[in-house]
């Protein structure tokens, strides 16, 4: 069991500077998603475009593995399309589990850090949080 | 450091334990308690040689186990000092006993507009079983508040019986958040003038301070052997007789009965009218065991040792950047110290801890009412019994250190 491996420089940058931090104005669709057991609790706001996820922010309070975990995703959804966010929730998915390819596992960017992750499986669902919330903002119908 | 200081370590086989290849430095007893060699051993002695079910046979092995299930209950009943016979039910921990209390009396002695009082640093084990027979009978709630300082206000406690109906009162004896004794006899005797009942959760008291059940004089109060170094799934309700006698069973079946007839049936004497179908035998057994140990410590001196590692570690500690305390100043009955630290999740802290073998709790804790009131989602809470010690402190003050260093805290 590495710390260094969850703990990436990346990934405490991300907790503590976070990206796309905040409100945005007249969202399309929203969503809340919380983890009351260890007290993280997210919003997340978008706009859309079409089928394209054109803005994004998120608030809330979290472990620094949630919080980097939301900010990365706020950089790596804006532009997507809904069909591409699925499938990059997908790969997210694996790679917290460590059942990512490595090939894919480099595309990923930033998020790879999340690939630490894997060795601790209590802080999965800290990974995973965000992006469900995400989801649930994707498919928030009013 | 008083004579309990590391005394018992090679008691605990637990403590063998090797974490990550560190020494385990195990500080959730509020959750569970370690369990010391002698209890584990009347375990496997209960199985291997007088395992039998109880109650019911006539031959030589049920009659053992059941003098042995039966004699921990003398021994429970001796070491609370519970005022009489039949008075001490056993159930599998708190949890079971505050919902047999809410169940069986409050379906039957509550009704519309009636009040039952909680505290606002409830466990959610004394507050959701209220919640639901108080939505079914139309009883309303209300919460003594918690003060700045982690107290009850008994000041707007006493001001609740001015304009309500209250039926019963339920509060813990010592916060497993705060580490706060509550004033348990003035809480009942105020409640007690209204004629009111008082159910006393006596989880995080019973493993850490004398009780004396017949001073306190509560209508019920309710233990979780678990917590006290007995095994799992033991605890026991005590119920004063007459309440007792006059509430319905709460589950029932083999063992509650008298007498059944193809249409009915009577039920049988307390305590086992509130004990259906068998029982953890061998874990009851085992709690015996505990209670023996317990005595041999002796409760005065674990007291002490709790309210001293408690303030030791709490003192250590204060030097730390960003760190905010919870609960009382003076050291913790109940060996209990919750804090924070500014820029680091409770969450964040407990993974790193736990990558130097140190078990501490972080979150809500079953309390998230107080987490509210507190105004944090989280804690991190360290929790010291008798098998503690100050180098389990300084372990701890070390692995804090661990966590601004991976955190990197201050240099951000
Ligand atoms: C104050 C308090 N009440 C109730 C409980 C619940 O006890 P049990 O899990 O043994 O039923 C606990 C233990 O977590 C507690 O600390």
């Amino acid at each position: 069991m590495e710390l260094s491996e969850l703990y990436r420089e990346v990934i405490l940058t991300h907790a503590t500077h976070p990206h796309h931090y905040g409100e945005i104005e007249n969202p399309d669709k929203k969503a809340h998603g919380s983890n009351p057991l260890c007290g993280d609790s997210f919003d997340i706001e978008i706009k859309m475009d079409g089928d394209k996820i054109a803005e994004i922010s998120f608030v809330g309070a979290g472990c620094s593995i949630s919080k980097a975990s939301a900010s990365m995703m706020t950089e790596m959804a804006r532009g997507k399309t809904v069909k591409e966010f699925y499938d990059l929730l997908d790969k997210m998915e694996k790679l917290v589990r460590g059942e990512l390819a490595e090939k894919d596992t480099e595309e990923l960017g930033d998020l790879a850090a999340l690939a630490g992750v894997s060795a601790f499986p209590i802080r999965v669902k800290c990974a995973i949080l965000p992006w469900k919330t995400l989801k649930n903002a994707v498919e928030d119908d009013g | 450091m008083n004579s309990l200081s590391g005394c018992c370590k090679k008691d605990f086989p637990t403590l063998k334990v090797k974490v990550y290849g560190k020494r385990l430095v195990y500080l959730d007893s509020a959750a569970t308690s370690l369990k010391p060699e002698s209890v584990i051993e009347s375990i496997v002695d209960f199985y291997s040689n007088h395992n039998a079910n109880i109650h019911r046979g006539v031959y030589l092995l049920s009659q053992e186990a059941t003098e042995l299930y039966e004699k921990t209950r003398t021994k429970l009943k001796k070491f609370f000092n519970t005022p009489k016979e039949g008075e001490i039910i056993y159930t599998s921990g708190t949890t079971a006993a505050v919902n047999l209390v809410a169940s069986s009396w409050g379906r039957t002695s509550l009704g519309e507009g009636d009040v039952i009082v909680l505290s606002g640093m409830e466990h959610h084990s004394n507050m959701v079983p209220w919640q639901i027979v108080a939505r079914e009978k139309g009883a309303k709630l209300i919460y003594i508040p918690v003060t700045d300082s982690g107290e009850l206000d008994l000041e707007e406690y006493k001001l609740i019986f001015k304009n309500h109906s209250v039926k019963i009162v339920a509060v813990n004896h010592i916060s497993n958040v705060l580490g706060t004794l509550n004033p348990v006899e003035e809480i009942v005797r105020q409640a007690h003038r209204y004629g009111a009942l008082v159910l006393i959760d006596g989880a995080q008291s019973a493993p850490h301070i004398p009780v004396d059940i017949s001073r306190i004089d509560p209508d019920f109060y309710t233990v979780s052997g678990h917590k006290m170094l007995g095994p799992t799934g033991t605890g026991f309700l005590y119920g004063r007789k007459e309440i007792l006698k006059s509430m319905p069973p709460y589950q029932s079946g083999g063992d509650m009965i008298e007498e059944v007839s193809l249409k009915n049936a009577t039920w049988n004497e307390l305590p086992y009218k509130f004990e259906a179908g068998t029982q953890n035998i061998a874990g009851f057994v085992g709690l015996g065991a505990a209670v023996d140990y317990l005595i041999s410590a002796g409760m005065d001196r674990v007291r002490k040792h709790g309210e001293e590692l408690s303030m030791k570690a709490r003192e250590m500690l204060s030097s730390v950047k960003g760190i905010k305390f919870y609960g009382p100043e003076k050291g913790s009955p109940g060996g209990v110290l919750s804090f924070n630290i500014e820029g680091a999740h409770p969450h964040d802290i407990g993974t790193i801890l736990d990558s130097e073998g140190i078990a501490v709790r972080t979150g809500h804790h079953c309390a998230q009412p107080l987490m509210k009131r507190l105004g944090v989602a989280a804690t991190v809470r360290a929790s010291f019994y008798i098998y503690n010690d100050e180098q389990d402190i300084e372990s701890l003050y070390s692995g804090i250190h661990k966590v601004a260093e991976v955190l990197k805290l201050g240099v951000k």
